[in-house]
């Protein structure tokens, strides 16, 4: 790997964080505005994670969420029924451990879920990882030492703008170094033709179930960050609808991009809020009950950046800085 | 334990079969020929249960009565709009990407579901509440044996089974069948053998959609009560025993849904807390043993 | 990457402008589902909440002032509620929030409120958690299980009910506690429980776990859903026979529950916080207000986010102030008839009221009787 290019992107990165970070001191960007950053930055990771299953390796995932579920509970159980910790610095090392187990147990469900992929092609794999998703829910539902339906609650605040950055940035890092060295091109085989790639002596096997545990350990981590940001965790949070959420954001980046993911997970973010502050504003000047329409525009507007930007924004193109070494591509 | 399978079970299990079967059948047609999970589907059906709604209230108002001839319009009222917006849906969100990746168009059918979901809801007249849907025929009972089972159910049956057998018939038998088959296969093949493919696809989303609507009715008649999102999980399960049946397969939808319907019964008699779970368990199952589906044809990879 | 700075630089105007807004008005935000799969109970407790501010702007408005409702979606998300609570208090400033209507999302709200000393009322938040987050967190509500205690006792006091079934959302807290605070009463009792079944969030069909408790043939049946549910499981049961009383809590309080559940519905009882044909000035002046404004009959979500904003601007108006603190203060020594009782809120910010029992008959809500804490 070439580690002396790597630096430009943890420039760009670090260059975003401080921007983000005076403008939030000196007012410029209020509170609310930095909680929509840091949502963002969550379905950042679990977007580029999720593009490491579907849109690298070509595994039909839809069952996403059911990863970050076992994180939130497995991380946000350690931190508030097993530590009972409060959210002060020099907990935050139990935090990070707690972040790390999260994602360990989610990596071991991904490789269980990895196996039938060895199986299950396409749509029939995304029923089985649908199904995975919702037995998920129905398990935690009747869980009664986790709250059952009343959820995990009183988990303590350790999510704040600088965990949640970093971890987005490392997710970003790690699927980028794996998607743009000798096993990106593997993971690229199985996509293309699997066939194909098992008759050149590729172990597909093995690339499948490890695209599923790197990207379930990430999805996990982003679900411990999400519980640890909301204080608590809840079945519903992580069901269907969820997972289709992270798919939108991977399709409307572009499939394979890292750098769409990025964009489109900022970009459906900031654009349900958008929305919502402009038709409100809207329906002050106007009087009429403008706000009802917001999640018509939202649907209006994914459906026409995908008539225009079919592949979605980025295709399959990476931003320079994104790129590890750029005489490859 | 032995007391989950007695006769009035099986009886609920056919019914919610039924149900699944009525939107699985046309879920199956679209899914078979453009081969995209088609996630508005369930709108369709939706829009069907809404239009039917309108219709009796419309009918009554104007010419009064109930009985056979309103069922019948309110069917008519019901399959046109599941049609209407299937065929525009086609038209607008799905044509323009036809030589696209396949998943772009996944998103835009999410984006289309969405769409329709919240535009209902948010149209005054519409509205997000839920709304009782009228009598359109009397409900009978019958006791057969130990179980008790409702006209509507008999109905139901009737006909998913009627729509299956005509849909295998349209599909065998008709030159319009014949053309979708041949576009199912190989798109670009049909095209050469002077297939209008589009014309091909265009039918069987106004069929697919005609059938939705119907199912809306249906539902609509069975479990009174209608909302905007009512189409988001019978969708889901559409897609789920499409799959299941072996996608594209029209006998194949019909036999998994009776499967769902059976399995998701059962399973919650057993256990009621854990029963989705334990459903979706039986699904994975069945699945891994048979990867292709129920009823679906092994296709050799091409390289 | 032109086009990249436009969508930011509009981005950033759009913030802005929703920042600006006049002095003049007082705000109170507002929070409930709007959206989504449990958009119906949000558009009922928005209309509660217009009517209540609607009535009070009429009046001369609150200190002096008019009041703004700056409504806000949740969409029924722990994650949106947590975004939307945000916005109210970082963005807009309001001074109070009257929200919001299920509990898992209020429990991701209210540590944002109390962290910033803003005071909340849930209108409809059961859970007993969610007051627990801090002393500027209420509610208007019954907490889970007092329904469920008082459903058992008419039961088996009233109805004489010695076996008991019940059905609940395996999903949703409300439900499942409510059976659970019933089941536990009922056999406290003496009485036995026959059947204890849950069906799936979003169900339709509910035969499979009715045809269990059929079997098991108990004297009552405890149904602790929302209307929409409850009129689909009253329909089913009632198909495979079962003839016995039904019992609930104040989610079947909707005009709904009887167009939808027709005949299916009568003998049935549930526990409420009014009764509309009580003739309290408070019930009467409501019923025929919200009548008059949204043509329908109001249900219990509309009447409890009604009820916890005229609480909310009472306690303001008793404050004298905007500030946090003073109106907390104010809140804590409440003591108001509203529609839906005369509310006073315990230590633990809970309103003590009692409950009342109504009955389907004839599909009409008729009184039954009166239970006190």
């Amino acid at each position: 790997m070439n580690s002396l290019k790597t630096p430009r992107l943890l420039f760009a990165a670090a260059g975003l964080y401080v921007v983000i970070l005076v403008m939030n001191l000196t007012g410029l960007l209020n509170d609310y505005f930095l909680h929509i950053i840091n949502q963002s930055l969550i379905y950042v990771t679990l977007t580029v994670s999720l593009n490491l299953i579907n849109g690298l390796t070509g595994q039909f995932s839809l069952g996403h969420m059911g990863f970050a579920a076992v994180g939130a509970y497995v991380s946000g159980t350690i931190t508030t029924l097993l530590f009972n910790v409060k959210p002060t610095l020099v907990n935050y090392p139990i935090f990070v451990l707690a972040l790390v187990i999260g994602g360990l147990a989610a990596a071991l469900v991904g490789v269980l879920i990895g196996f039938p992929s060895l199986r299950l092609k396409g749509d029939y794999l995304a029923i089985v990882t649908l199904g995975f998703g919702e037995i998920i829910r129905t398990i935690l539902n009747n869980i009664s030492v986790v709250g059952g339906p009343r959820g995990l609650l009183g988990i303590p605040k350790f999510s704040n703008f600088h965990v949640v950055f970093v971890v987005a940035f490392v997710t970003l890092v790690v699927v980028r170094n794996l998607a743009q060295s000798s096993h990106g091109r593997a993971f690229l085989a199985i996509r293309e033709n699997e066939l194909a790639a098992e008759l050149v002596g590729l172990n597909t096997t093995r690339y499948k179930v490890m695209a599923f545990a790197i990207g379930a350990f990430f999805a996990g981590v982003a679900g411990g960050l999400l519980g640890h940001l909301l204080q608590m965790a809840h079945p519903t949070q992580f069901g269907f609808l969820g997972s289709v959420l992270v798919l939108i954001m991977l399709y409307a980046g572009g499939v394979g991009s890292l750098t769409g993911s990025v964009i489109a997970a900022f970009a459906l973010t900031f654009l349900t809020e958008t929305l919502r502050m402009v038709l409100d504003s809207l329906s002050d000047m106007t009087n009429l009950p403008l706000g009802d329409w917001r999640m018509v525009l939202y649907a209006l507007l994914l459906i026409l950046i995908m008539l225009f930007r079919t592949e979605g924004l980025m295709g399959t193109r990476e931003a320079k800085i994104v790129v590890l070494k750029e005489d490859q591509l | 334990m032995g007391s989950i399978f007695n006769a009035q079970q099986i009886v609920n299990g056919l019914q919610l079969g039924s149900i699944y079967a009525l939107i699985a059948l046309g879920y199956t047609m679209v899914y078979g020929i453009v081969r995209l999970i088609n996630f508005a589907h369930g709108d369709f059906f939706m829009v069907g249960a809404y239009a039917a709604y309108g219709a009796f209230f419309l009918f009554n108002a104007f010419l009064g009565g109930s009985g056979l001839p309103m069922a019948a319009v309110t069917l008519i009222v019901a399959m046109a709009a599941g049609s209407v917006v299937a065929a525009l849906t086609n038209r607008f969100a799905y044509k323009p990407l036809r030589n696209k990746p396949k998943l772009s168009s996944l998103i835009t059918a999410i984006g289309v579901s969405m769409l329709i979901e919240y535009l209902f809801s948010a149209l005054p007249f519409i509205g997000a509440s839920f709304r009782a849907f009228p009598v359109l025929i009397e409900q009978k009972l019958y006791k057969i044996g130990t179980a008790t089972i409702s006209n509507y159910v008999v109905i139901d049956l009737l006909v998913a089974a009627t729509l299956m057998i005509g849909l295998t018939f349209l599909v065998r038998k008709t030159a319009l069948g014949r053309a979708m088959r041949a576009v199912s296969q190989d798109k670009d093949a049909a095209k050469l053998m002077g297939i209008d493919v589009e014309r091909v696809i265009g039918w069987t989303f106004l069929i697919g959609g005609a059938f939705a609507g119907a199912a809306g009715l249906l539902a609509g008649m069975t479990y009174p009560r209608i909302f905007p999102y009512m189409g988001i999980l019978p969708g889901l399960k559409a897609f789920i025993a499409a799959v299941l049946g072996g996608i594209g397969n029209i006998p194949g939808a019909m036999l998994g849904a009776y499967i769902m319907g059976l399995a998701e019964t059962f399973a919650s008699a057993f256990n009621s807390l854990l029963g989705e779970g334990i459903a979706f368990a039986i699904l994975i199952l069945v699945l891994l043993v048979r990867p292709r589906g129920l009823l679906g044809e092994k296709s050799a990879d091409k390289i | 990457m032109k086009r990249a700075f436009l969508i930011l630089a509009a981005t950033l105007v759009a913030f802005g402008l929703a920042g600006c807004g006049g002095q003049d008005v007082i705000k109170i935000g507002g929070v409930a589902p709007y959206t989504g799969e449990a958009a119906t109970f949000g558009v009922s407790s928005k209309q509660g909440m217009e009517l209540a501010i609607e009535e009070w702007n009429a009046a001369g408005g609150l200190l002096g002032k008019q009041i703004k409702l700056v409504f806000a979606d949740d969409k029924g998300d722990p994650a949106e509620g947590a975004t939307v609570y945000t916005k109210l208090i970082k963005q807009d400033e309001v001074v109070a929030i009257v929200g919001t209507v299920m509990s898992k999302v209020t429990l991701a709200g209210a540590p944002i409120a109390q962290n910033a000393g803003v005071p909340m009322i849930s209108p409809t938040s059961t859970n007993t958690k969610v007051t627990e987050v801090g002393d500027y967190i209420f509610r208007a509500c019954f907490i889970d299980p007092f329904q469920g205690t008082v459903g058992a006792k008419f039961a088996f006091e009233d109805l004489g009910a010695r076996t008991a079934a019940a059905i609940f959302d395996v999903g949703n807290d409300y439900t499942k506690g409510l059976s659970e605070a019933f089941a536990a009463k009922f056999t406290e009792l003496g009485g036995s429980m026959v059947a204890f079944e849950a069906h799936p969030t979003g169900a339709t069909d509910f035969k499979a776990q009715l045809t269990k408790i059929v079997q098991a043939n108990p004297d009552v049946l405890y149904v602790s859903d929302y209307y929409n549910d409850v009129a689909l499981i009253a329909k089913q049961v009632r198909e495979l026979g079962f003839t016995g009383p039904m019992v609930g809590g104040d989610g079947w309080d909707s005009p709904e529950l009887t167009a939808i559940g027709g005949d299916a519905v009568e003998n049935g009882f549930f526990t409420n916080h009014y009764s509309k044909d009580d003739t309290r000035p408070e019930v009467r002046e409501f019923v025929a207000k919200f009548n008059a404004k949204f043509g329908a009959e109001p249900d219990a979500l509309a009447t409890l986010a009604y009820d916890g904003m005229y609480l909310m601007l009472s306690a303001i108006k008793n404050a004298g102030s905007t500030d946090g603190v003073a109106i907390k203060n104010s809140m804590k020594a409440l003591r108001l008839p509203v529609v839906s009782g005369t509310v006073q809120f315990d230590e633990n910010r809970n309103p003590v009221k009692s409950a009342v029992i109504i009955e389907i008959k004839g599909g009409k809500q008729v009184y039954r009787t009166t239970v006190n804490p």
